[in-house]
């Protein structure tokens, strides 16, 4: 069906042509039949990556296959989202190994991305808790590779953005929990410098990151909230949360129902929410035990927040740099606090070490920005290119709509190796997005 | 716990409605062309809501053995949904009777010869409910597509004999009228996103008709109206419309 499709970010938008299937057999007839098509899982990167003139949505490709409660391990099909795996696992004492921000998300999005969590330095991306998984490559063989089996394929797909084939079915272990709660620590820093330390200060914590007020000049310069959590045992729940340790939170209603007008996100608006959540009134540091739904995926709770941004949609910067540059995001802030062009929204996050073929994380400080589309945006987005290029940083394909094609090449080290992996299970681009053809990547 | 049988369980429509019913508890039986196909859907409802799943092969249309085949599922379904169906090529099947024979009998003959086993059943019985998965393409004929549609109207009318029949066997008989749905079958068509219904909406409507024991279900309310005009046009008029 001819559909307009966009992702998260609402830019850009296509008209494209979806199919959705139900069974393998019919997901390789369509792979055998086709060019120049991508698989689509829920939407949730922000840019072009599951765009394409034809696109394959996985979201009817949406079973369970199996559930080791005993040793914890998840066997689905890839179109089922995070949100249907955590309603199944944490009643039976089991989460996530890692989670993105949303749980709105495909477990085949979840791989092609290697998305990462807020226990990156502890745990790892996606990629590290698969056991096996099998893709449907560009001859219409269903291949079954893993860290041992068919590497190249494995790492090649594990961040590779939907363009070895279409992942069908994920394994991958789980991890044991007591409760479904995080018991939480936000500790408000004065600046920059403040917030770095303090990630370092807590880096045993299982789970961290940090909101950044991004307008702020001077001595406040980067002041920011962190948010560090782990796992609540029983011990560690009050009496009424006790009674019933593993309950699923209550589902959330709010949404926002259309596009707003993009006036309402603009500077002034971005400054009075921040004085708002960094106010005089937050205390130096908070101590509480809550249902993991906040702490994970603060922003679910408002469904379609995206649409806040109006009709002209908007861009997630996302940018790591390496451990030792630390200037370079100063750098950054600056460019920003200078233009005046906040973000509403502004993460900050340090990554562990991870060695891979195409994902995003390396070890080192990954920031998220938000700004909506306007008039210069973009020139002002390749200035800042330069500045993560010039600090040995690169940017999170998952979130990129825009970068050019220099970039990606020149911040990402195997990228050729990856090109020529994508190649020989890809031949004569049957899957292609328009980031890809952006990127020139195959 | 009770059981619920679907016939055709591989459409989309059939996936929703036996997710519906195992989430509330119903153990679902799974009978299809292919029952490998069904595995997943089988693994899928054990996993999600711990009830018991099995995989029965079926063919609408091997007639001979119906009989057979509801005799050896392990237990007898307290409901009974026929969902397969097929939509076909109304350009081809009217210059091709291989196509035209497909979908009179995935539509009709093979649903009236699986259901007049089952009726028997529980008539017998005295208990039981079936669910037949019409269209609103039956209610009129027209030269888009008669031929599912005159095959749909012979299933309509057959369900209601059938609840008519069976009424004084406590035996309840439900005809599902739905209008597009989202589903496999339709996705090379552009819908009108008002009156198409995703197979979830459509699974929770049966589910909740089935315990309040209605007999027609229209599944978008819009399309009993719209269908009730197009059956008031007078034919003299209708004939010369392009639908
Ligand atoms: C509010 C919010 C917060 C977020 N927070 C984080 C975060 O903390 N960390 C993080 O890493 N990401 C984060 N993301 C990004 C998100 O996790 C990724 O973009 C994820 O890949 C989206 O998955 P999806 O199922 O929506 O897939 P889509 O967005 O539809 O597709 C993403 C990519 O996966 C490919 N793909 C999808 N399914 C398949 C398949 N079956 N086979 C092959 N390729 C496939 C697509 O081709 C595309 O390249 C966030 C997004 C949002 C909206």
């Amino acid at each position: 069906m001819q559909k307009r499709l966009a992702n998260w970010g609402n830019y850009p938008a296509i008209i494209s042509e979806e199919s959705a299937y139900t069974q393998e057999e019919q997901l390789r007839s369509f792979v055998v039949a086709h060019h120049g098509f991508i698989a689509r899982g829920n939407g949730r990167c922000y840019g072009d990556a599951s765009l394409g003139k034809h696109s394959l949505s996985m979201l009817k490709y949406d079973k369970i296959l199996s559930f080791d409660t005993v040793a914890g391990v998840l066997e689905t099909q890839a179109g089922v989202t995070l949100d249907q795996i955590l309603d199944i696992i944490v009643p039976k004492g089991w989460f996530l190994p890692v989670t993105p921000g949303t749980k709105f998300i495909t477990v085949g999005g979840a791989v092609a991305s290697d998305v990462h969590g807020k226990n990156h330095h502890m745990e790892g991306a996606f990629s590290g808790h698969i056991t096996e998984m099998d893709v449907i490559t560009g001859d219409g063989a269903t291949i079954t590779c893993s860290p041992s089996l068919h590497t190249d394929l494995y790492w090649a797909t594990c961040g590779g953005m939907g363009l070895t084939g279409v992942i069908t079915r994920v394994k991958f272990g789980l991890k044991k929990i007591e409760t479904a709660y995080i018991k939480q620590k936000q500790i408000k820093a004065r600046n920059l410098e403040e917030v770095i330390r303090l990630f370092d200060e807590y880096k045993h914590y299982t789970y961290s990151m940090a909101w950044i007020d991004c307008l702020q000049k001077g001595d406040s310069f980067g002041r920011s909230i962190l948010i560090v959590g782990e796992h609540a045992t029983k011990a560690e729940l009050n009496p009424k949360q006790g009674q019933a340790p593993l309950q699923l939170p209550a589902k959330p209603r709010l949404t926002v129902p259309f596009n707003l007008p993009s006036f309402i996100l603009n500077t002034f608006t971005v400054k009075a929410f921040n004085w708002l959540y960094y106010g005089k009134n937050f205390k130096k540091e908070i101590n509480n035990v809550v249902p993991y739904e906040p702490f994970f995926y603060p922003l679910d709770a408002i469904l379609h927040w995206n649409r806040g941004y109006g009709k002209a949609g908007f861009i997630q910067y996302q940018f790591v740099l390496p451990l030792e540059q630390k200037e370079g995001l100063v750098a950054i802030l600056r460019r920003i606090s200078e233009k005046g062009w906040g973000s509403f929204l502004a993460v900050l996050k340090v990554f562990g070490q991870q060695d891979s073929l195409i994902s995003f994380p390396m070890e080192g400080y990954t920031l998220a920005l938000d700004f909506p589309v306007r008039k210069g945006l973009f020139a002002f987005l390749d200035e800042l290119d330069e500045i993560v290029l010039q600090y040995g940083g690169r940017l999170y394909l998952s979130k990129d709509a825009r970068m050019k094609q220099e970039v990606f090449w020149k911040s990402y080290p195997n990228a050729r190796r990856f090109a020529e992996i994508v190649n020989t299970y890809n031949p004569g681009k049957r899957f292609e997005s328009l980031q890809s053809e952006r990127l020139h990547i195959i | 716990m009770p059981t619920v049988l679907l016939l055709g369980a591989g459409s989309d429509m059939a996936v929703a409605i036996a997710r519906r019913f195992a989430a509330t508890q119903y153990n679902v039986q799974l009978a299809g062309r292919q029952p490998a196909a069904l595995q997943p859907l089988q693994q899928d409802l054990q996993v999600r809501y711990g009830i018991t799943a099995t995989v029965h092969a079926f063919d609408a249309t091997a007639y001979d053995t119906h009989a057979a085949f509801y005799a050896a599922l392990p237990v007898q379904p307290d409901i009974t949904v026929c969902a397969f169906g097929y939509l076909g090529d109304q350009e081809q099947a009217q210059e091709n009777w291989a196509e035209t024979a497909r979908i009179l009998d995935a539509n009709f003959t093979g649903a009236v010869s699986i259901l007049n086993v089952v009726a028997n059943a529980y008539e017998a019985g005295k208990a039981g409910t079936i669910v037949g998965i019409s269209s609103v393409a039956g209610e009129r004929g027209r030269q888009s597509n008669y031929i599912y549609g005159s095959a749909k109207a012979g299933f309509t009318a057959y369900l209601s004999g059938l609840r008519n029949r069976l009424f004084r066997s406590g035996v309840h008989v439900m005809s599902v009228l739905p209008g597009f749905v989202n589903t496999a079958m339709t996705q090379h068509l552009t819908l009108p996103p008002l009156l198409t219904a995703q197979p979830e909406l459509v699974a929770n409507a049966v589910f909740k008709a089935v315990q309040r024991k209605k007999n027609v279900l229209f599944v978008k309310w819009p399309w009993k109206y719209i269908m009730l005009i197009i059956k008031l046009i007078p034919e003299f008029i209708f004939k010369k419309l392009r639908l």
